[in-house]
């Protein structure tokens, strides 16, 4: 029997761009295929190949043994291969079922939408593989990982039986995830092929029967997970060897440079989402914020950078009271902030580089003088920034918004970095980029430790706090659980705090009490 | 604990401002009447078919005092117990006020109600036809701020061709086609060239006021065979025109009314109902998840934006052919603007621009009537009112009105 699909010297380019270069997939039926790649390998161009969206320069696609040719979403759509975007495709003011149902509507009376038609043959489906989901709910008020099954129902709605899946782990929390490797799993199970799209190398090892790795718009390689490890799938990905464990000396803390007390802190829709949190974070050191998103990390994160005014308790900064202070303020005592959301909070998408390098000192000499730009200091900096924090730009003139998440993320860091501070906040500061980039962001973090700054990271990723964090503060419902040394961190112990539960010390669980608010 | 405080704390704003109205009648209107004065609202029309009902006549302070408890009881309630409905109840008291205040303004004299009602109709007319025509585009992610202008080109062509025909239903045709031609435009520099919208819009409008100013002044002033056109008789229902009231507002009017009205009905029920306006609704709110699920963007926003130009050049021919009978230069005066308002308080449905459109329209009317009862407010007052109410609807009333996501967004294919 034929493989379900095959891709045969695939060759496409962009003006200046080969994206990808005589590329050979194939993907047997009911077995999932990782492709593998860090941002920009082309992954997304191939699989916009595959759905229609662009036209190969070379190259073949069979379908079961056919030669097909794809010049649309519709004409993928009617050889059964379907797409889950990285970013949904889906209209959060309508309902799940207007949402499957656009493009292949049922019609009644020859004019209407049968929409209890379309709820039902949703609801089949939601039960054949265990998607379960009110096909009547607005979309816009379903979370996230409920959202993703909504996406993946449209697939099934048009019978697709090739499924591609774009980064579908980038958006879920690790329940979610678990949740999403279920679905996949009675997915294969009923017959379906699943291209699966990531860059995690963990989840690629888990989930997938075969794995290949594209660099620069080549394969690089392939592998079967059961022979292969993070660490050699890491460096057919960067091309190098990586080192996945963040190599530090043992902290040297000093004095105290942030101290929390009781802070309390409003989220959106006034109510309290940061309770009474005590902490302090001492230069030299770098503290872990763990937990699942949502639980008042944001907020505490915005308060102290000045963003969100905090309702009660007091934030000292190198010993003085900073708790209703500005965040101009905040940043000239010598704070720097990595946002959570680099591309809404960090950043001007359309100013260049070097605009963006001096957001937070614009006004000061030698970048200003009096209320004058002095063009020849903004060059001469980024060229400088640009060089060291090593962002991959044509030129330091060209607009934030057209460089990869990662070099995006090092721009914002060679902003904050690069000045003389006394403590750094990171708030998610590898979210979404590759392997090469979350290194070099680590690196840079644990030199700003050494160099004897105060570093506090956010990061919803438990791995991450692991291999970088001195101490780690656990937040559950907007409360401290604990704070956990690292040397007595385990990853059991603080996957449990995260979830609320205290590990009792007798080895036995007990459930955290909650106090009234 | 917290959301149902805040629910109670606005049902209890909402009991004050319920009062506050009650305050208001009391302290406006009772001052100026005496207990002798007797205010008559009259419902019949001459020269209609309706059944004749009579007329209403009572004490203006017995009138105002019967509002004033109705509005206070209403506020008391909802201090008490609180109303299901409380928007339902506000227009109650809305209209409590409005009545009382007609109530005052004709003592010793006849106001004529089911003429304002017909006034207001009619005035909304063209204000609806433009509202529905930003809805058509807005729908599917057009800003069409050039409304105005394809309603004044609709006129004009309306008129002119309407008089070298002397056939109504060809000048209505003519202007459909003008309209089109302009939504046309709008749609090319709006898709095809990605013009930013409000930029091409008021292009649009630009052109069209230069244009039909042109040829007005150049032809058809000094040609009086091109603007002479004839106009829509009316068309009274047969029975249902005898309702009182109803009879003479609803069902006794020209075809352009009647049109207006199903046109609301059937884009309601084709933007909520069907094929069409599920995608419509979809290439607004993620165009580019229409397009990964084959629904072609550039096709439907054409089909809405031209179908949006058609029915604006409706409201200015129906501005010609309806009742003035000729064409001068800017006699849109403004409605395709108070039409975009109109879309906005009405929230991008068509039967809420209608809404919208008659409140406009009542405003309008009610200054004619205040002219004629000779109410001492200063006429350059009234004219403002239609004004003031779309200032004030679309800075209070409507609160956050959320327009279709991609609003005003060029789509490009990745």
């Amino acid at each position: 029997m034929p493989p379900v699909l095959e891709l045969k010297g695939i060759t496409k380019r962009f003006p200046g761009v080969l994206a990808n270069d005589h590329i050979d997939l194939t993907l047997e039926e009911g077995k999932v295929l990782a492709l593998l790649g860090e941002n920009g390998a082309g992954k997304s161009t191939l699989m916009n190949v595959l759905y229609g969206l662009y036209t190969p320069d070379e190259g073949e696609i069979f379908v079961r043994g056919q030669k097909v040719d794809i010049h649309g979403p519709g004409d993928a759509i009617a050889l059964g291969i379907g797409m889950v975007h990285q970013h949904f495709m889906l209209v959060p003011v309508l309902t799940v079922t207007e949402n499957v149902m656009l493009g292949m509507e049922s019609i009644k009376n020859k004019l209407f939408l049968d929409r209890e038609v379309a709820a039902k043959r949703i609801h089949e489906i939601s039960e054949q593989y265990g998607l379960d989901v009110d096909p009547y709910a607005m979309v816009g008020d379903l979370p996230v990982g409920i959202q993703q099954r909504v996406e993946i129902i449209k697939l099934l709605y048009r019978q697709a039986d090739i499924l591609i899946l774009d980064e579908p782990t980038a958006v879920l929390t690790p329940q979610e995830v678990h949740g999403l490797f279920q679905v996949i799993r009675s997915l294969l199970a009923k017959g379906k092929s699943i291209i699966f799209i990531s860059h995690k190398l963990k989840e690629v090892l888990e989930i997938s029967d075969s794995i290949v790795v594209l660099r620069g718009g080549r394969i690089a390689g392939s592998a079967l997970p059961q022979e292969s490890n993070e660490r050699s799938l890491a460096s057919l990905m960067v091309g190098r060897e990586v080192i996945l464990t963040v190599a530090k000396e043992k902290a040297q803390p000093k004095e105290p440079v942030l101290e929390v007390k009781n802070l309390r802190v409003m989220g959106e829709g006034a109510h309290v989402v940061v309770r009474d949190v005590s902490f302090d974070v001492r230069a030299g050191e770098i503290v872990g914020v763990a937990g699942v998103q949502g639980n008042g990390q944001t907020e505490l994160v915005e308060s102290l950078t000045g963003l969100r005014p905090a309702q009660g308790g007091a934030v000292r900064l190198l010993g003085k009271d900073v708790t209703h202070a500005s965040p101009r303020v905040i940043t000239e005592a010598g704070t720097s902030h990595v946002p959570e959301d680099r591309q809404r909070d960090g950043l001007v998408l359309s100013y260049p580089i070097a605009d963006n390098l001096i957001m937070n000192t614009y006004y000061l000499p030698p970048i200003a003088r009096g209320v004058v730009l002095q063009e020849a200091a903004i060059k001469e900096r980024a060229e400088r920034l640009v060089a060291e924090y090593d962002v991959r730009t044509p030129s330091i003139m060209t607009p934030v918004g057209s460089l990869s998440g990662g070099n995006q993320q090092k721009v914002i860091v060679a902003r904050e970095l690069s000045r003389p501070d006394q403590l750094v906040i990171a708030s998610q500061p590898t979210r979404g980029l590759d392997v090469g980039s979350i290194e070099y962001i680590h690196s840079q973090l644990i030199r700003k430790r050494d160099e004897g700054a105060a570093v506090l990271v956010v990061s919803a990723e438990l791995d991450e706090i692991l291999s970088l964090a001195d101490r780690i503060v656990v937040m559950f419902e907007g409360r401290i659980m604990d704070i956990v040394p690292i040397e007595k961190a385990t990853r059991e112990d603080i996957g449990l705090l995260m979830a609320g539960i205290h590990p009792d010390e007798h080895g036995a669980d007990v459930v955290a009490t909650k106090e009234a608010a | 604990m917290n959301e149902n405080s805040k629910d109670t704390r606005r049902a209890r704003t909402w009991g004050i401002v319920f009062l506050v109205f009650a305050a208001l009648m009391l302290v406006l209107f009772l001052p100026g009447t005496t207990g002798s004065q007797r205010t008559t609202f009259a419902f019949d029309l001459e020269l209609s078919e309706a059944l004749p009902i009579g007329s209403l006549t009572f004490s203006t302070q017995g009138g105002l005092y019967l509002l004033v408890v109705l509005a206070v009881f209403l506020g008391a309630w909802q201090l008490a117990k609180g109303f299901k409905q409380v928007y339902l109840i506000l227009g109650v008291v809305v209209l409590a006020f409005v009545l009382a205040f007609l109530t005052w303004a004709a003592r010793d004299n006849s106001m004529n109600m089911t003429g304002m009602l017909q006034a207001t109709l009619l005035r909304a007319v063209p204000i609806t036809l433009a509202a529905l025509s930003g809805v058509m585009c807005e729908r599917c992610a057009v800003i069409n701020i050039g409304i105005e202008g394809m309603m004044l080109t609709g006129a004009f062509t309306s008129a002119l061709i309407g008089s070298l025909t002397q056939n109504v239903w060809v000048g209505l045709f003519a202007a459909l086609s003008a309209g089109g031609l302009m939504g046309a435009l709008l749609a090319v520099m709006a898709i095809r060239y990605k013009v930013d919208q409000i930029i091409a819009g008021t292009a649009i409008n630009i052109l069209a006021t230069g244009l039909t100013s042109y040829f007005s002044s150049r032809y058809l002033q000094s040609i009086p065979e091109l603007n002479r056109p004839p106009t829509f008789v009316q068309l009274p229902l047969p029975v249902l025109s005898r309702i009182p009231i109803v009879g003479p507002v609803l069902f006794t009017n020209t075809a352009p009314v009647y049109l207006m009205l199903i046109l609301v009905a059937v884009i309601h029920v084709m933007l909520f109902y069907t094929r069409w306006g599920l995608r419509t609704r979809a290439v607004g709110e993620h165009p580019q998840a229409a397009d990964t699920l084959g629904v072609n963007v550039f096709k439907t926003r054409y089909v809405n934006v031209i179908l949006g130009g058609m029915i604006a050049g409706l409201g200015g021919a129906y501005l010609v052919l309806s009742s003035v009978a000729r064409f001068d230069e800017n006699m849109t005066a403004g409605r395709g603007f108070i039409g975009l308002a109109a879309m906005i308080f009405g929230k991008w449905s068509p039967i809420g621009a209608l809404a919208a459109s008659l409140i406009f329209g009542f405003a309008d009317s009610l200054r004619t009537n205040l002219a004629i009862l000779r109410v001492p407010i200063p006429s350059q007052f009234l004219l403002m009112a239609p004004y003031l109410v779309t200032m004030i609807v679309l800075a209070g009333v409507v609160g956050r009105a959320n327009p279709p996501a991609a609003d005003g967004q060029p789509y490009e294919k990745q």
